[in-house]
């Protein structure tokens, strides 16, 4: 087992700096000069440079890319060009806004997707999978930003229950932070709820197919018995593995719904910083996005072990 | 989130919006939006119009500053006095004014920001407004500005927000700690969310009215009409959606404002690339453009029609949009004299504002129909500075360039659109060494007329300001001389 965790652990770095190349690479060859940006359309030659040299893009790219990964390494992401403070406290400030937005939404897709999925399943061509089903297929052709749109409209302009948007900070209190991030979570979990569902009723209709179950059955377990006992387990691994890219996508990905919910998040981080050219700030935050990852896939790999036993031999 | 929470936390909500509702009748706050946010709060260190948007007049002053409508008044330079041959400028100071962080402001602080500008390394990103300045002196406690050659621009180049005076102790954070002389301190900012600033019960003038504004960042159109209508924001000086305008108009909760900015909206040209670096060629690009089309099209029907690179509300203005109606015959006749009558490609290069890439896809359609073939294509602002503006490698873009005041541009040969006229450069040098008020907006009008008649761009619309506000919420400035939200006359009515 320590061999093993070893062996992964030189693995897990080694796709660290293949990534951490890529990331540098990709962003450094995009056209475009964040000093230029800063200063606008009226900067001459030597303001431009002057700010060049303040924010060391003067320095060779090697030179940049071997000062960032070091910066990197001993926790130091760099400042950002346009707004000048440490990447590692902006990123810090958007993790409490995108982290929490992540788990909620996750949380409300799980919760609606396990009960929808299993009854779905155990019910399988009746009346309630029928209308299941078609509400599945709907949430995952709604688009979320379209659906956060109806949301705002009826809960916050005719209703005035939430407001439109915005994010007050954990400060103004935990209820005050949760119900802002509320109308966002809802927009993000109905398409991932809705693949979900699909996902963990049509898993547990191949297990129910299995030859286990009916051997189960036979030993004289009821169907729903059969079904919590040995069905959902074998059922999970696939349901894993959608909720852990879910969870990456969740992270990152919000950028569309922190764009209508103007929500302070990680999404909307880079999209501004790619705008801008702050570069040092996309490369340290895809950076981070990219461990971040890594680390979720190994955590879904350990929960593979946990539900599936003969996973676990293999170790 | 399970039901019980859910339930307790929409009980929550309803109390605080009983208790809001309750005090309503003492407001003495405001909340504001913008579409963008500031990258920092230096206004002497970056070119982005969202800083001056929050601190010019609210947390930074100069020597002097723009009124509402364009005039430059005096700030904190009581009065001054030129002397006879227009070269040396002596400025007295109010007294009693302070910085924020308690210490004084004084004739050396003056010194200090206009050296700091003007400096080898510095990063100041309108350095050319400083350019003509030879020394600033503290003298006896007033300050001397002597200049290079006679600049009748001085009083005006000293109101931009990039020429505010800060002090040396605090210079160095002013990117996140902005501290200034004006009516407003800064107390915090959440990045990507908001910026609040408070009153300064210590200001020197005029105090403020309100208590606390807050800044709140709003990029999408659509959330920003949302966030107006759910009354979460106060008023939204530059609404991004020019299109739900007459939706608040109709709305008795709220006013809208519309004014006028500074922004020449142009289809700028490359005046050195083949075909274009013919008078006649770019004279029937300017005949095949509809403007009252682009401007109810791209804009619903916000905007002045220009027809010279010169603001319509400004008295010196000369109306020459004549000289380039709408006229595709014309335009057809002209592509002929020149020896293209069968049309010519060139290319189209939008930046990301909605007036450009509406516009851009009006004026393709517009321009195809004379026979020019248009190769349109979308650029990030990044890219557009790359290729456009620094590589010069476009036909046509467009752009609202936003500087008050910056027919000057076209003096420059090597600016972008590449115009390179002796009689208009040397008309330029006059303008500046001119003081008398009378001479300056005669070789103004001289000098519209020049750029009009050699077509150098397409001279499109005057961009408007269209702004949403609470319709209890007076004095928020309805043109836009420069780019700024100066909150210091602004109060609720009861």
């Amino acid at each position: 087992m320590l061999r093993y965790l070893f062996k992964r652990s030189l693995i897990l770095l080694a796709t660290l700096f293949v990534a951490s190349l890529v990331v540098f690479i990709t962003i450094e060859v995009v056209p475009g000069d964040p000093a230029s940006y800063m200063l606008g359309l009226n900067a001459q030659e030597d303001t431009v440079a002057a700010l060049r040299a303040e924010l060391g893009l003067d320095k060779s790219k090697p030179a940049r890319y071997i000062s960032w990964v070091s910066g990197l390494l001993t926790g130091d992401f760099g400042t950002s060009y346009t707004y000048r403070t440490p990447v590692a406290d902006m990123v810090r400030d958007r993790m409490w806004v995108s982290l929490p937005l992540a788990i909620f939404a996750l949380l409300l897709s799980t919760i609606i997707a396990f009960p929808a999925g299993v009854y779905a399943a155990s019910h399988r061509g009746g009346i309630t999978d029928t209308i299941v089903m078609a509400f599945t297929q709907l949430g995952v052709a709604i688009p979320n930003f379209w659906f956060a749109m109806l949301l705002v409209l009826l809960f916050a302009i005719k209703l005035s229950w939430f407001s439109a948007g915005g994010f007050p900070g954990w400060d103004a209190g935990f209820f005050q932070a949760l119900k802002s991030l509320t109308l966002p979570a809802i927009a993000l979990a109905l398409p991932q709820a809705s693949i979900l569902t699909r996902v963990m009723r049509s898993s547990l209709l191949d297990v129910l197919n299995e030859d286990f179950m009916r051997t189960a059955r036979a030993k004289g377990l009821t169907r729903r018995k059969a079904l919590w006992k040995h069905a959902l387990r074998n059922a999970m691994i696939p349901v894993l593995t959608i909720i852990g890219l879910q969870f990456s996508f969740l992270l990152a990905g919000a950028i569309i719904i922190e764009n209508v919910f103007y929500l302070p998040g990680l999404g909307r981080l880079i999209f501004q910083s790619i705008a801008s050219r702050d570069l040092i700030v996309v490369e340290s935050v895809v950076m981070l996005l990219v461990m971040a990852v890594v680390l979720v896939t190994f955590a879904v790999d350990l929960a593979y072990a946990w539900v599936d036993p003969r996973l676990r031999g293999t170790r | 989130m399970n039901t019980k929470k859910l339930s307790r936390a929409l009980f929550l909500a309803v109390c605080v919006a009983c208790v809001a509702g309750s005090v309503q009748a003492a407001k003495t706050d405001v909340t504001i939006g913008m579409q963008l946010e500031p990258p920092n709060l230096d206004p002497t260190g970056g070119a982005a119009a969202a800083i001056d948007e929050v601190v010019y007049a609210n947390i930074f002053e100069g020597l002097t500053r723009f009124g509402s409508d364009g005039s430059v008044l005096p700030a904190l330079a009581k009065s001054w006095s030129i002397s006879e041959d227009g070269m040396t400028y002596t400025f007295e100071l109010n007294s009693g004014v302070t910085f924020h962080d308690g210490s004084a402001m004084d004739a050396d602080d003056v010194k200090f920001s206009l050296d700091r500008a003007m400096a080898e390394d510095s990063t100041n990103a309108q350095k050319q407004l400083f350019a003509n300045i030879e020394s600033v002196e503290n003298v006896d406690g007033s300050v001397v500005i002597k200049l290079k050659t006679a600049d009748g621009n001085l009083l005006f180049n000293l109101a931009w927000g990039d020429a505010v005076v800060v002090a040396s102790e605090t210079v160095e954070t002013l990117a996140t700690n902005p501290v200034g002389t004006g009516p407003f301190k800064f107390k915090n900012w959440v990045q990507g969310d908001q910026i609040v600033i408070e009153k300064n019960a210590d200001y020197w003038g005029e105090p403020a009215k309100l208590d606390k504004a807050t800044f709140k960042f709003i990029s999408e159109p659509t959330a920003a009409f949302a966030a107006m209508m759910a009354g979460d924001l106060d008023a939204f000086p530059v609404f991004p959606a020019p299109e739900n305008l007459a939706q608040f108009e109709a709305d008795p909760r709220f006013s809208v404002i519309l004014g006028s900015t500074e922004g020449e909206t142009i289809l700028s040209t490359n005046n050195k690339q083949a075909p274009l670096d013919n008078v006649l060629v770019r004279q029937a690009i300017a005949h095949a453009i509809d403007r009252s089309a682009i401007i109810d099209g791209a804009m619903f029907g916000y905007g002045t029609p220009i027809g010279t690179h010169f603001a319509p509300h400004n008295p010196a203005y000369v109306d020459l949009t004549g000289q380039s109606e709408y006229d595709p015959e014309k335009s057809k006749a002209l592509l002929k004299e020149a020896g293209l009558a069968d049309g010519f490609t060139t290319t189209l290069k939008l930046p990301p504002p909605a007036y450009a890439r509406r516009g851009g896809e009006i004026i393709a359609s517009q321009l195809r129909a004379v026979g020019i073939n248009v190769e349109v294509s979308n650029l990030e602002w990044a890219q557009w500075l790359e290729q456009v503006f620094k590589g010069k490698d476009f036909g046509l873009t467009i752009v609202s360039h936003t500087e008050p005041m910056d027919i000057g541009i076209y003096a420059n040969p090597e600016y972008y659109f590449q115009y390179d006229n002796a009689e208009f450069q040397a008309l330029i040098e006059s303008f500046n060494a001119e003081t008398d008020a009378m001479k300056r907006t005669e070789i103004l009008q001289q000098a519209q007329g020049i750029i009009s008649d050699d077509y150098v761009n397409g001279y499109l619309f005057q961009l408007a300001k269209t702004g949403v506000a609470s319709s209890k919420l007076k004095g928020l400035w309805e043109n836009s001389p420069t780019q700024a939200n100066d909150l210091t006359g602004v109060f609720w009515e009861d």
